[in-house]
């Protein structure tokens, strides 16, 4: 008796750790012509919480970012959203599971010939039978909740970087997602413009309970909107942990990039390789 | 001899790469044209864009056509004092050959060009990747209307080409040569049999497509920035106007060969 109320317990356990999981990369291997981008990485990301991924430029996070939403496949490896894989799924299952992510890109990717209301309508007016007056609320509700307020009618080539990026966060949460990715929220906007998106994707966070995976190598932006922190280098995760575990690392690979210094094991194999190209 | 049977290995690989993407993309886009949901008004914005848009170019090239290759037959026709016979020659040229064929070339200077740039310059913005995540699939948002809208353009474009064409014609026959005009109206009108404006605007309507195709395909396998979208486009062009002259070549000796 007392053995299976043990073994309900466990099984209950393993289920609440399994849904504890949005987002689960099982040995990811992602090679572009001889290119080796990623090599084995493995990631879980609990739901509601903000998971950063931090790495030198190039190192393959924004391409881990686009495995998550299946913009590109595996080569190998296993990727399960929300308890889905969805490696091998056709078009139309996988849409299903991209209605539950929004991803943010690096220069918004707003759409050049659409205006700002049209751009955060987009999914409801592509995947909705929602009335004219409930879309025009819906854009309204997305816009303040990142903190616009009537620029509906203007086009994205009038809009600056910073507010971009903002309508670009109102369109991906205009269909009410589980899940946001994040490729590089701060770069290319000033420092203040920076920390008012920190904000924001945290504010978002409290208040839609949204899971969020944030590609950044901005340390200030990582600390301060980051739950839990991991390592992109060489194509594995080397290191994760909360910010706090992060900062205080003896891994000489991880306090050299979170130092930002010149000199250290990142740049050496650098050395050693562009010597060996030599 | 080994180096050389490696270069031109390399490129006939490279020759069927891209013929076989450009099938691939003429398949996709007519499973998407059947496939629900299906939005008119992209079509109607980019037969407005393509279409209303090149009025203008093609009145003047047509016409301008059609001054010259009036001349251009007085020239020979005066030696045999068979300027009458201009009217006809005039109008079945410009029908079957050189109305379909120089609108389509304008159309892919002017139009597919301007496909290519645009969705290239959305390609190397992350734009189709933005249309991917928003569970769109670019096919069928980016190329199916602009497929639909040069494949009915055209053909209009065409016919009207032909008539500005004949009209610069007529005005050299008659103000110049001093054909009367009724004559050369019925003249015209004569020399025209249906299969001939057939043949032209079925030419057409493949000229359009090879356009929307080669256009749409090259923005979407643009990379590279600003620099990529650039080759990106000359390529396009270069590739729709050898295309346009290799169709026609096709279905002239077709068209030739079923007594057409």
């Amino acid at each position: 008796m007392r053995e299976k109320a043990i073994t309900q317990i466990i099984f209950a356990a393993k289920i609440s750790v399994i849904s504890d999981i949005m987002i689960e990369i099982i040995g990811v291997h992602k090679s572009f012509s001889s290119h080796k981008v990623l090599d084995g990485v493995g990631l879980k990301i609990e739901k509601g919480k903000t998971k950063v991924i931090i790495g030198r430029s190039g190192c393959g996070k924004s391409v881990l970012l686009k495995h998550i939403v299946g913009l590109i496949r595996p080569d190998t490896g296993v990727i399960k959203v929300d308890g889905v894989a969805i490696g091998k799924l056709k078009e139309k299952e996988l849409n299903k599971v991209r209605m539950k992510i929004g991803m943010v890109f690096q220069g918004g990717a707003l759409f050049d010939s659409l205006t700002v209301a049209e751009n955060v309508a987009f999914v409801l007016n592509e995947h909705t039978e929602l009335d004219e007056a409930t879309i025009a609320e819906r854009v309204k509700e997305s816009l303040s909740l990142v903190g616009l307020h009537a620029i509906e009618d203007f086009m994205p080539s009038e809009l600056s970087g910073g507010m971009k990026k903002r309508v670009a966060l109102a369109r991906a949460i205009c269909m009410r997602p589980q899940i946001i990715l994040y490729d590089e929220p701060t770069t290319g906007v000033d420092p203040i413009t920076a920390d008012a998106i920190n904000d924001l994707i945290r504010e978002l966070q409290a208040k839609l309970k949204i899971t969020s995976v944030v590609v950044t190598h901005d340390m200030t932006s990582a600390y301060k909107v980051g739950d839990h922190m991991a390592m992109l280098y060489q194509g594995k995760i080397i290191a994760e942990g909360t910010p706090e575990e992060i900062k205080n690392t003896h891994n000489p690979v991880v306090k050299q990039f979170i130092t930002g210094a010149a000199v250290g094991p990142i740049t050496e194999t650098e050395h050693l390789v562009f010597g060996h190209l030599k | 001899m080994r180096y050389l049977f490696e270069v031109f290995g390399r490129k006939v690989m490279v020759i069927f790469d891209y013929t076989g993407g450009v099938f691939k993309l003429f398949s996709q886009t007519f499973f998407y044209i059947f496939k629900p949901p299906i939005k008119s008004e992209r079509t109607f914005e980019q037969m407005k864009k393509i279409g209303v848009d090149s009025l203008l170019i093609v009145s003047i090239v047509a016409v301008f056509t059609g001054i010259i290759l009036a001349l251009q037959t007085a020239y020979q026709m005066q030696k045999l004092s068979s300027e009458i016979y201009i009217a006809n020659i005039v109008a079945l040229s410009l029908v079957r050959e050189l109305g379909p064929v120089l609108t389509a070339l304008i159309v892919a200077g002017r139009s597919g060009a301007g496909i290519t740039a645009e969705i290239g310059t959305m390609t190397v913005t992350e734009q189709v990747d933005a249309l991917y995540t928003l569970a769109s699939n670019p096919v069928k948002y980016l190329v199916v209307p602009r497929f639909l809208s040069l494949a009915f353009v055209l053909p209009v474009l065409t016919l009207y080409s032909d008539l500005i064409g004949v009209f610069g014609g007529y005005f050299i026959g008659v103000y110049r040569l001093g054909i009367a005009s009724n004559m050369y109206i019925t003249l015209t009108f004569d020399a025209l049999a249906f299969k001939d404006l057939f043949t032209g605007l079925l030419k057409a309507l493949f000229f359009g497509m090879i356009i929307a195709i080669v256009g749409c395909f090259e923005g979407l396998k643009a990379e590279g920035g600003a620099e990529g979208v650039g080759k990106a486009t000359t390529t396009s062009v270069v590739i729709s106007f050898v295309a346009i002259i290799a169709a026609d070549c096709f279905f002239t000796f077709l068209f030739y060969v079923l007594g057409q």
